[in-house]
């Protein structure tokens, strides 16, 4: 397309955002910018804050400190039907008495629009989530998932700046739910509007955002691509929260040239990049991603550590092995099952040396 | 309800039904002897000749509804035209009824809407604070009220007072004080309906409407009326119907001038003046309206869940 589009502009900033329910402090000061255009996610454990900060954004809660703006213009006193934000419901909340081509038309009604504009946008609109043939129906008469498109498509109708979904697709069955992720995705690529999801599942939001906030208990942890959050964690919690990792107390030996020299405890030591803030004799954490190990029964150039295979556990697409370092931690291994044919399997009780690429281990600051 | 029977199966369905008449038994005789019968002997009383000092004879007669509907003159040989009299006190009840429900529409669902919104454990209070009044016999709140109301009572003095009016406002014996009388004796069947309904309301609705550009405004009228249509029905009935035929309120409240039907039939049975064949009429009479007014919102009701 001829259109230059400027990846810089900042659809939704959040400063310094605080929400307070009384005594209890349900947001500590969030700062955010959310791009245009973007598919951001809100990912953190139940009770951190997302719907919190994404009713916020919303309208339907108030500010305690701080400020938001959209677009540039400050909307934290803006009621909600004045925001050109749209929000999927967790339950949906579609209107009950209402045809679900009604339910599609109402907001485009509400913004001044009429029938006859509203009823040619809900047509397309239900077109797009592919449920036309069911214009007519009650909600009541609808699926979980068929539901949640109609929730879809009327947050879509009156052509939002930005849409707000909470844990859309939380209701749904684990089939549904991946046929919808992409959907969504293939959805807000053709809208080409900035989508703000929320969501407790770290697999949707690895999946499916250009940046993910990770938050626990209202703060926020990291923020960054797919990638980085999960190759690149901050801190023990976005490692630990965000797949699954053997996660490793030491003490840092030395530093040189970039790199950490580390030690596991029964005279095992691993080398790994220098992180900021973690110095000479530290006692911090480190994450190793179990898929990023290997086994072999002779010991390999770099790091090698000597352990004995506790137990294998069979989990579909791959096969984790536990390994009890002699005299130091436990570890997980995983092995992919696609090319098996190249990799033994270690039976129990069998001495075996764990190995590391390089860059694989990170420390992690706290 | 219909449907979770209905899914269960045709064995299930039969058991469900033997249970249903069972459990229902009681209802069925308890409704057949205070309202069935007493019913069915209205309907014959009023096709009766009318005995003088009250009681009827025996004899199949029309004259009831005769009376009701066709003037006949004085000495009952002039040509008969239509009786207006009595359509009059019809018309005007339904008007007085009409009335005290709209007010008690007006009031009654604000505050049925400010205790459902309420935190759960204090709405329990605010349902008895509305109930408290009605703890006290209807005959001494609407006496009460007459003395509230008077030329010389607390209101206008009140009024005075304060300096709005220089002389006492008239309410006592106007369409108005009867009015206000019925809204008072009726609000709490107002109001419970329209709570139980606006508690039951899933309030995320009203969010997911201010969320889709809706005012306050809109959000209420297409949104939660319709929702909670229901209860406003029930609550409209509950008042409707019994202002319909009350005769406490336009007795003490109205004065002579602003007779209503109830008090109309009331006086019909009461000692040696009375008609009872036209007092019974009458009843026929409303008893039909009342039973319109029913149908036809049952109707309605049916249109709105309609698929
Ligand atoms: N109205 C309220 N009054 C008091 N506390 C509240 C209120 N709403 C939310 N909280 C608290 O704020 C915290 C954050 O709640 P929030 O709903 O944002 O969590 P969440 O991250 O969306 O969780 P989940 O994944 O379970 O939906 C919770 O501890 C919750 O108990
Ligand atoms: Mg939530």
């Amino acid at each position: 397309m001829a259109i230059v589009e400027d990846r810089n502009i900042i659809a939704v900033d959040v400063q310094n955002a605080v929400k307070r329910y009384g005594s209890f402090t349900a947001l500590k000061t969030i700062s955010l910018s959310i791009k245009d255009n973007e598919f951001f996610t809100l990912l953190g454990p139940s009770g951190c804050g997302k719907t919190t900060l994404l009713r916020i954004i919303g309208g339907f809660e108030e500010l305690s400190e701080g400020a938001i703006s959209l677009f540039g213009d400050e909307i934290a006193k803006l009621p909600p039907n004045k925001r050109p934000i749209n929000t999927v419901f967790q339950n949906y909340a579609l209107f009950p008495h209402m045809t679900i081509e009604e339910n599609v038309m109402f907001g485009v009604e509400m913004r001044g629009g009429s029938k006859a504009e509203a009823r040619q946008r809900a047509s397309e609109m239900l077109d797009l989530v592919q449920l036309t043939q069911f214009a007519s129906r009650k909600p009541s008469q609808l699926s979980g998932g068929q539901q949640q498109r109609v929730a879809l498509a009327r947050a879509l109708a009156p052509e939002p700046k930005v849409l707000l979904l909470d844990e859309p697709l939380s209701a749904l069955d684990l089939k549904l739910r991946q046929a919808m992720r992409y959907e969504l995705k293939e959805i807000q690529r053709k809208a080409g509007i900035t989508f703000i999801f929320v969501t407790h599942d770290q697999e949707e939001a690895l999946t499916m955002s250009d940046r993910i906030a990770v938050m626990s208990s209202g703060e926020l942890q990291q923020l960054g691509t797919a990638r980085e959050i999960y190759e690149s964690p901050h801190n023990t919690f976005v490692a630990d929260f965000i797949g699954e990792t053997n996660l490793l107390e030491v003490s840092v030996d030395a530093l040189s040239g970039g790199s950490a020299t580390c030690h596991l405890g029964g005279g095992h030591e691993l080398i790994c990049d220098e992180v900021k803030g973690v110095g000479v004799g530290a006692k911090v954490h480190l994450s190793i991603r179990p898929e990023r190990l290997t086994l072999s029964d002779t010991p390999m150039e770099g790091a090698s550590l000597s352990g004995v295979v506790r137990d294998n556990i069979y989990i579909g697409t791959d096969i984790q092995t536990i390994v009890d370092l002699n005299e130091g931690p436990q570890m997980v291994i995983r092995t992919s099952n696609s090319d098996r044919g190249n990799k033994r399997i270690f039976e129990p009780r069998s001495p075996v040396f764990v190995n590391m690429e390089k860059g694989a281990a990170r420390l992690l600051a706290d | 309800m219909a449907g979770g029977a209905a899914s269960g199966g045709k064995a299930q369905t039969d058991t469900y039904k033997e249970a249903r008449t069972l459990l229902l038994l009681p209802s069925w005789l308890v409704l057949g002897f205070f309202v069935l019968i007493p019913v069915f002997m209205m309907l014959i009383y009023s096709f009766l000749t009318k005995e003088f000092r009250g009681g009827v004879i025996w004899e199949f007669s029309l004259a009831a509804y005769d009376q009701f509907f066709f003037d006949r003159g004085l000495f009952g040989d002039d040509a008969p035209s239509i009786e207006w009299t009595y359509i009059n006190i019809f018309w005007r009840s339904i008007w007085q009824a009409g009335a005290a429900t709209i007010f008690a529409l007006l009031i009654g669902f604000p505050t049925a809407y400010f205790i459902a919104t309420r935190p759960p454990n204090s709405r329990q209070m605010w349902v008895f604070l509305v109930t408290i009044p009605y703890w006290v016999n209807l005959l001494i709140r609407t006496v009460s009220m007459k003395f509230l109301l008077r030329d010389q009572g607390p209101l206008n003095d009140f009024l005075m007072g304060i300096g709005i009016v220089d002389s006492p406002i008239h309410i006592i014996n106007t369409d108005f004080a009867v009015q206000l009388g019925l809204f008072y004796s009726y609000l709490p069947f107002m109001v419970l309906p329209i709570y139980a309904a606006v508690e039951r309301y899933n309030f995320s609705l009203s969010e997911a409407a201010a969320d889709l550009y809706a005012s306050k405004w809109q959000t209420l009228r297409r949104v939660l009326l319709p929702a909670v249509k229901p209860g406003v029905i029930a609550g409209c009935i509950l008042v409707f119907v019994p202002s319909l035929g009350s005769f406490l309120a336009p007795d003490l409240l109205g004065g002579a001038k602003n007779f209503m039907i109830g008090s109309l039939i009331e006086e019909q049975f009461k000692g040696n003046a009375g008609n009872w064949p036209f007092g019974a009429a009458a009843s026929m009479i409303l008893l039909s309206l009342v039973l319109i007014v029913l149908m036809l919102s049952a109707r309605q009701q049916n249109k709105g869940e309609g698929v």
